[in-house]
């Protein structure tokens, strides 16, 4: 085997013949893997891999028609999102700050069938302790959850959907929702799709505006979080002293765009 | 049947920050070595690219470093009379995946363990009499001693560049430094880091009220800094996406910012990624490895032989690797004997929310990194008379704002609800004005507390999950009580207007985030009935497998683990270097 060049000294690296003899010498050869195709990555003594694309820049999420929810669905979530966010001095609401078209897009991705989360079975009932231990991907949960409280609304409030309540009538079933009271049909429950809902309205609130939700950075202005400003060294000793600049998202600022 | 590969001196499996460590000690040594790696490649520029790297929906709620359950995960249950059940999702801990492992998104606390923590029964003993020690807490000495661990928490440290104050040079106490830390040689790389609002006002509070607070030893860096491996990191911006996310700044210490960019050029050193290891193969004798085989994203198996087989697979890996393979005496829990999987320990996450009064107090929380902050450690591990407390432990308490992504990081006082115009209320008027302190302490092996294989389900390849069987003992969550109060009595001193005390209680659950710092299932000891690996991490049973990771701890201090890891993946190469390879074979006889 040859010495090898170590690189911060230029010298070759320690290299004792006597400390290998005992170890079985078989010729270094360079594994091909050919014949199982580029399956697995080889990197050799040969610097640093810069692979581009290697992982993918997020893609700025655009308006237009529903990915995954229904027209109705669609209806009911931006009903939701509108009462879980309303609209008053410090913020639009949630349906106005994109949080139907975050949730929306989220649930046609790997989010939304839980591709990346172990959903092999038995599924069995856990104690609380143990997590969510159904067989309920979100974007189930939506389909099957956002029909039980259509359902729901027609059989308890005069054949009225949840669309014609009044907000005060909004906000108590919401409210008996959270507490899981609103009896719903079916193998979602409510408590489990307001969660849910109450979840991902924030994660659209107050994600990056490239997911589609908080537009304009809304809630983090409404807040004070400066976004993806990434160097803060010369605030770290501003004790108790405002930040002042204004937030930047990873697509950049309104303003920055051309006008006109 | 598996295809066989060309002999290798040595394979490594996982590539996170113990093998790299570990990679390069050993291609230093002229060995042909191969790392074998479950994720994928990942490095600062593509990977934690700073037009995208500070994106808290991807990173922290999607979790897109990490593992993904699906790969694996594990099963859990409080007790061995419940039914253990998958972690769909990871919660409770964040296991990494990829070239640099967890070490890419940790947050950067850079702790070395107390001198008593190494020979916590024997010190227990000598100060309170046995007696004080329950039946059922199997906690141990690990076998060495902290001045054996010195020079190496030192190379990690130097690694690494921690910017940090030492608190005892040669055992003279140093102002502004931990008064409690063992007598290190030398000062810190680096200075420590400056200090926003929140954690100054945590310092003198805390010091008026008689405590010896000091900045927290930290990975994020306070300088510029080259380290002896000729690596040049940057200094940290504060940036505030730090734990769970890589670093788009070179500033924190990982694989990729201290040893991969030396590691990767040298021509003995070959990394395989996206190739998960299935398991050790033994000889015929049992007591000699010949190799791994493992699996590529086909699916195809391959043997890899080598003389020398190092786990450095993360904790969780490890244990398992070490089930699957037979390498050791699996533990019985229902009698106490066996060593694999016993003294699964974990870290008790206690911490105390502060409301200040928005009008006075602005912290600016999204100012902030990982291991940024000030310390105080009169509360940890045997700092303090335990004699009357009925209790052993305790934690590092800390004013750490690691930054206020606002998806995850908005808390609001008890009591506001949940959604609505008043929701939105409490949560601006809190954003700015609410300070955490944190006690991460002590977890104290118990007999029934263990790691083994599911009998029922299984990874995408058919094999057992691990499974844990876990609570808090009891002594732990008096512990916790203890110094939650304590903590409780800064917080209000600094001036909350209310400080909502969070001690950790039981049951133990999977699902809210506490630390990544899950330890032991194969101890390291001196005494093989009650350790898996002697005090060179070498495998009593087959002494050419070493395995480097928390899970050699006997039990768990009232610290982070990684600066421990890192000295013993040191001190375990320096042992191969140095002693195994003259003569390969047990290092110590039993
Ligand atoms: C969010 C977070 C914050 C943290 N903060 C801190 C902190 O502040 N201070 C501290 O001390 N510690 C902290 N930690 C813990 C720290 O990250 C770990 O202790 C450290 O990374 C352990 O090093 P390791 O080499 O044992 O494992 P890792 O760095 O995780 O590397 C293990 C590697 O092995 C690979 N692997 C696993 N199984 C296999 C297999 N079968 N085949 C092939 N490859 C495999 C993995 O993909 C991984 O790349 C934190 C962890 C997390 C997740
Ligand atoms: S806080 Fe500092 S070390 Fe952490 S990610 Fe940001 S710049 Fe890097």
């Amino acid at each position: 085997m040859k010495p090898s060049k170590s690189p911060n000294t230029g010298q070759p690296s320690v290299f004792h013949t006597s400390r290998r003899r005992f170890l079985a010498t078989t010729a270094m050869g360079l594994v091909a893997l050919t014949a199982s195709g580029a399956r697995a990555k080889l990197l050799f003594g040969t610097g640093l891999p810069w692979d581009s694309g290697s992982i993918e820049p997020p893609r700025q999420v655009l308006p237009g028609p529903w990915t995954f929810f229904t027209p109705r669905e669609g209806e009911l979530v931006e009903a939701i999102v509108e009462r879980l966010i309303p609209a008053d001095d410090l913020s639009v609401s949630g349906k106005d700050a994109g949080c139907a078209v975050f949730i929306d897009r989220q649930l046609s991705g790997h989010y939304g069938t839980s591709d990346r989360l172990y959903m092999k079975g038995p599924f069995q009932p856990g104690l609380p302790t143990q997590g969510d231990q159904t067989d309920l991907t979100p974007a189930k949960t939506y389909r099957q959850g956002l029909k039980a409280l259509d359902d729901h609304c027609r059989r308890t409030m005069n054949g009225k959907s949840f669309t014609d309540l009044s907000p005060e009538q909004k906000d108590k079933l919401l409210t008996a929702m959270e507490a899981g009271e609103a009896k719903f049909e079916g193998p979602v429950g409510s408590g489990s799709l307001f969660s849910l809902l109450l979840q991902n309205t924030m994660e659209g609130f107050f994600a990056d505006p490239i997911y589609g939700g908080n537009r304009d950075m809304v809630s983090w202005k409404m807040i004070g979080f400066p976004g993806t400003r990434y160097d803060y060294r010369d605030h770290v000793l501003k004790h108790n002293q405002k930040y002042t600049l204004p937030p930047v998202s990873i697509g950049g600022r309104g303003d920055w765009a051309r006008k006109g | 049947m598996a295809r066989k590969l060309p002999h290798k001196d040595v394979v490594i499996v996982g590539l996170g920050w113990t093998g790299s460590i570990i990679a390069n000690e050993l291609c230093d040594e002229g060995l042909d070595v191969v790392a074998l790696e479950r994720g994928p490649w990942r490095d600062t520029a593509t990977d934690f690219n700073i037009g995208y790297a500070a994106d808290e929906l991807r990173y922290n709620s999607r979790q897109e470093l990490m593992l993904r359950p699906a790969q694996t995960t594990v099963t859990a249950r409080n007790n061995a009379g419940q039914t253990a059940l998958p972690m769909r999702q990871f919660g409770s801990f964040h296991p990494g995946n990829g070239v640099g492992g967890a070490g890419v998104h940790w947050a950067g606390i850079t702790w070395r363990f107390s001198p008593a923590d190494f020979r916590l029964r024997s010190h227990f003993t000598e100060r309170y009499g046995a007696q004080a020690i329950p039946d059922d807490m199997t906690i141990q000495d690990w076998g060495l001693t902290y001045e054996d661990m010195e020079p190496y928490y030192d190379r990690f440290e130097y690694l690494a560049g921690v910017s940090g104050k030492a608190g005892n040079l040669n055992g003279q106490l140093q102002d502004g430094g931990n008064p409690f830390e063992g007598p290190r040689k030398r000062e810190f790389p680096n200075p420590p880091m400056a200090q926003t609002y929140g954690p100054t006002l945590f310092a003198e509070t805390a010091a008026k009220m008689g405590y010896k607070p000091f900045p927290i030893p930290s990975s994020l860096l306070s300088r510029t800094y080259t380290n002896p491996l000729g690596v040049t990191m940057g200094q940290c911006t504060f940036c505030g996406f730090c734990t769970n996310y890589g670093c788009a700044n070179y500033s924190k210490a990982s694989a990729q910012t201290t040893v991969l960019p030396v590691l990767m050029r040298k021509s003995n050193f070959e990394l395989r990624t996206l190739c998960e290891v299935l398991k050790v193969n033994l000889d015929s004798t049992g007591k000699k490895a010949t190799g791994v085989t493992y699996v590529d994203t086909s699916g195809e198996e391959l043997e890899q032989t080598a003389d020398l087989v190092i786990l450095c697979a993360f904790m969780l890996d490890n244990v398992r690797l070490m089930l699957l393979s037979g390498i050791g005496k699996p533990y019985d829990a229902s009698t106490g004997t066996g060593v694999v999987g016993r003294n699964f320990c974990y870290q008790m996450a206690n911490q105390v929310v502060g409301f200040f009064d928005p009008a006075k107090y602005n912290f600016n929380n999204f100012i902030g990194g990982g291991a940024t902050g000030m310390a105080i450690d009169e509360l940890n591990n045997d700092n303090f008379d335990h004699g009357p407390l009925g209790f052993l432990g305790g934690g590092s308490t800390r004013c750490a704002p690691i930054g206020a992504e606002p998806i995850s990081k908005r808390p609001t006082p008890p009591g506001t609800p949940a959604w609505g115009s008043g929701w939105k209320k409490a949560m601006r008027d809190s954003y700015l004005s609410n300070l955490s302190v944190g006690c991460e302490a002590s977890s104290y092996a118990n007999r029934g507390n263990f790691l083994d294989l599911d009998p029922t389900y299984t990874d995408r390849l058919g094999r057992p999950l691990m499974r844990i069987t876990f609570d808090f003992p009891e002594n732990d969550v008096k512990m916790s009580a203890y110094v939650t109060k304590k903590v409780g009595e800064i917080v209000r001193a600094m001036g909350a207007q209310q400080a909502v005390e969070y001690p950790r209680t039981g049951p133990w659950s999977t699902v809210p985030y506490q630390s990544t710092h899950v330890v032991g299932g194969t101890a390291m000891g001196a005494d093989p009935s009650t350790s898996v690996v002697n005090p060179f991490l070498q495998s009593w049973d087959v002494p050419n497998v070493f395995t480097v990771g928390a899970n050699v701890f006997p039990q768990n201090s009232g610290f982070n683990p990684t600066g421990t890891v890192g000295a013993l993946a040191f001190r375990a190469a320096d042992a191969i270097r140095s002693h195994y390879l003259k003569s390969p074979g047990p290092l110590v006889h039993a």
